[in-house]
């Protein structure tokens, strides 16, 4: 995920032609591609000839047929888990933005809470936040998917804070004399000024956020719940020795993590067209 | 002797005071408990429509003098009057326009809406705002770049809508603070006729920190010289070069006359604070050099 992340401004190059455009992305692309099926004929070709003496490590081929057996039927219907994991990272990654970005509003505003808060904010994410999940479990109730986004809340929560609340306070001094200058409050320096300049890291905030939700969620379901979810298929299919369906599991949550991360970064482009992030894809 | 007073020729010597620092003093605390005089006594009366450069050696208090101007530094003791009030009550007239040494154009908007900024924030109606938009950015000569973005302009010519954007709430005073120091010697000499036409055109009244003599001497009426610690005004130059100004007047006798006036002062301003620091002596001797290679044959 971080690596397509770094390769996407690079990606294009200037002013060519259409056509052009669309050939130089093709060789810009074509030696990562060459790597990724290589890798992935190797690992078939290794499987199916080597000995692998109950190393439980099933060919690529293996996985692509258990994805489609137990797609939507089965003991582990393994479309139905992904969504159910997919809406609880979603929806913790959405109560634990809201929330920090509440919490960095009020620390980038009050240097009191943020003196306050932030020995806090060190100490609460110096803890391994997946070590919360049982009390979430017991507190929001074990079958119930609230659980699950708490526990992802919690993990996106300090990020979110943390970047926030950077992008809120470090602005150009010079922007803050000009509009000094020109007499603004500060409800208008946050307006034109801090917000603007906030967004990009919000951005980031929620790139990282995508990661850890899935972390989040999956770690949650291991300590119990719902059995229709990808946590719980890994359990089970890997107790239960079928290392295919265990494989498929994983490959869907890549999957989805993966699609969290491009819608973010597809809103991301849409809103900050202006940022050196994302600057290479304008027109 | 100044040619651009907006107003008629004969005017009183009251209302022709634009800026008046009267004892001005300003200290820093820096590091745990030392203090900085960053400005010692300071007096200084500007004319309206005059073109003043405060120049000195870095450190000599020359940004925090014209920050104390336009109040966004407040004196630690002294007062300072503008068009007969409190620099406090100027800045919320809007009667100073700013340009700083990095443009600090805001990437999320279009040139254009750039320079509309301070006019959203003054309450002019839209159609009001797109007029001095455009009138702007004719003035400085970018009129094709409205739709750009910041980044998509070279340094010099988001200095230009960085001009742009300060007159266009049309103030009556435009503070800038080494402007140009960023760009390169070709392109600031084009920006230094640039700014001396818009002045000649609008007849702001402007001060400008520089640490470049030929800059000052080019560009200004009166140049102010400052030195270091304490920062203090240790000589006014006034600059007699006939105007128009152009490239011509960087080849006569008396512009290279006035830059060696100026070059002495500062040595001058200098000596008396013991050793001089690096800092200063760096510009002085790149300046040297530049005078140099222009040769006066």
């Amino acid at each position: 995920m971080t690596s397509a992340a770094a390769a996407s401004p690079g990606r294009t190059s200037g002013t060519a032609r259409p056509a052009g455009k669309w050939l130089q992305r093709f060789w810009y692309h074509l030696p990562a591609v060459i790597v990724f099926v290589g890798t992935i004929g190797l690992w078939e070709l290794l499987v199916r000839n080597i000995d692998l003496r109950g190393l439980p490590l099933p060919a690529p081929s293996a996985i692509v047929s258990a994805l489609g057996e137990n797609w939507s039927s089965g003991r582990w219907p393994l479309a139905k888990a992904a969504g159910a994991t997919l809406f609880e990272a979603v929806g913790g990654l959405a109560i634990g933005t809201s929330l920090g970005v509440v919490v960095a509003f009020v620390t980038a505003r009050y240097a009191t809470v943020r003196e306050l808060l932030l020995p806090l904010a060190v100490g609460a994410s110096a803890v391994p936040i997946v070590a919360f999940a049982p009390l979430m479990n017991n507190w929001f109730g074990v079958l119930n998917p609230l659980s699950k986004m708490m526990i992802v809340a919690v993990l996106v929560f300090f990020p979110v804070v943390v970047n926030v609340t950077r992008g809120l306070t470090q602005v150009e001094p010079a922007a803050l004399e000009l509009l000094r200058s020109y007499g603004a409050s500060d409800w208008t320096v946050l307006r034109v000024l801090r917000l603007p300049n906030a967004l990009p890291y919000f951005f980031t905030a929620l790139k990282i956020g995508t990661t850890l939700s899935l972390i989040g969620a999956i770690v949650g379901e291991y300590f119990g719940g719902s059995s229709e979810v990808l946590g719980r298929v890994v359990v089970q299919s890997a107790s239960a020795l079928r290392f295919d369906v265990t494989w498929a599991a994983i490959v869907l949550a890549a999957v989805s993590g993966i699609v969290m991360y491009l819608a973010i970064v597809a809103i991301e482009r849409a809103v900050i067209p202006w940022h050196a992030s994302v600057r290479s894809q304008e027109p | 002797m100044d040619p651009r007073s907006p107003e008629p020729p004969v005017s009183t010597p009251q209302t022709d005071q634009v800026v008046r620092i009267a004892a001005v003093d300003k200290t820093f605390i820096s590091g745990s408990s030392a203090l900085t005089t960053a400005l010692q006594g300071i007096d200084l009366d500007i004319r309206r429509g005059e073109f003043i450069s405060l120049i000195g050696p870095s450190g000599c208090g020359k940004s925090t003098l014209l920050r104390v101007i336009g109040d966004l530094v407040a004196p630690t003791r002294g007062t300072v009057t503008v068009n007969g009030k409190p620099a406090s009550r100027a800045r919320r007239d809007r009667d100073y326009g700013i340009v700083f040494q990095a443009p600090v154009l805001f990437d999320w908007r279009s040139v254009e809406d750039n320079v509309k900024l301070p006019l959203e924030l003054m309450g002019y109606d839209r159609a009001r705002r797109t007029e001095r938009a455009k009138e702007m950015l004719d003035l400085v000569e970018l009129s094709d770049f409205l739709h750009h973005r910041p980044y998509q302009l070279s340094g010099g010519m988001q200095q230009r809508v960085a001009i742009a954007r300060a007159l266009a709430f049309e103030p009556s005073i435009l503070l800038m603070d080494e402007p140009f120091g960023a760009l390169d010697e070709m392109t600031r000499e084009r920006m230094n006729q640039e700014v001396l036409r818009i002045w000649e055109r609008t007849g702001i009244t402007v001060v400008f920190v520089t640490h470049s003599i030929p800059e000052a001497v080019f560009l200004s009426s009166r140049v102010v010289v400052m030195s270091a610690r304490p920062g203090r005004i240790t000589d006014l130059i006034e600059i007699d070069l006939p105007r128009p100004r152009d490239v011509q007047t960087r080849e006569q006798r008396r512009y290279f006359e006035l830059v060696t006036a100026v070059r002495e002062a500062l040595r001058r301003g200098g000596a008396d604070t013991g050793a001089a620091e690096p800092a200063a002596e760096m510009d002085l001797a790149s300046i040297d050099r530049t005078i140099a290679e222009g040769g006066i044959g």
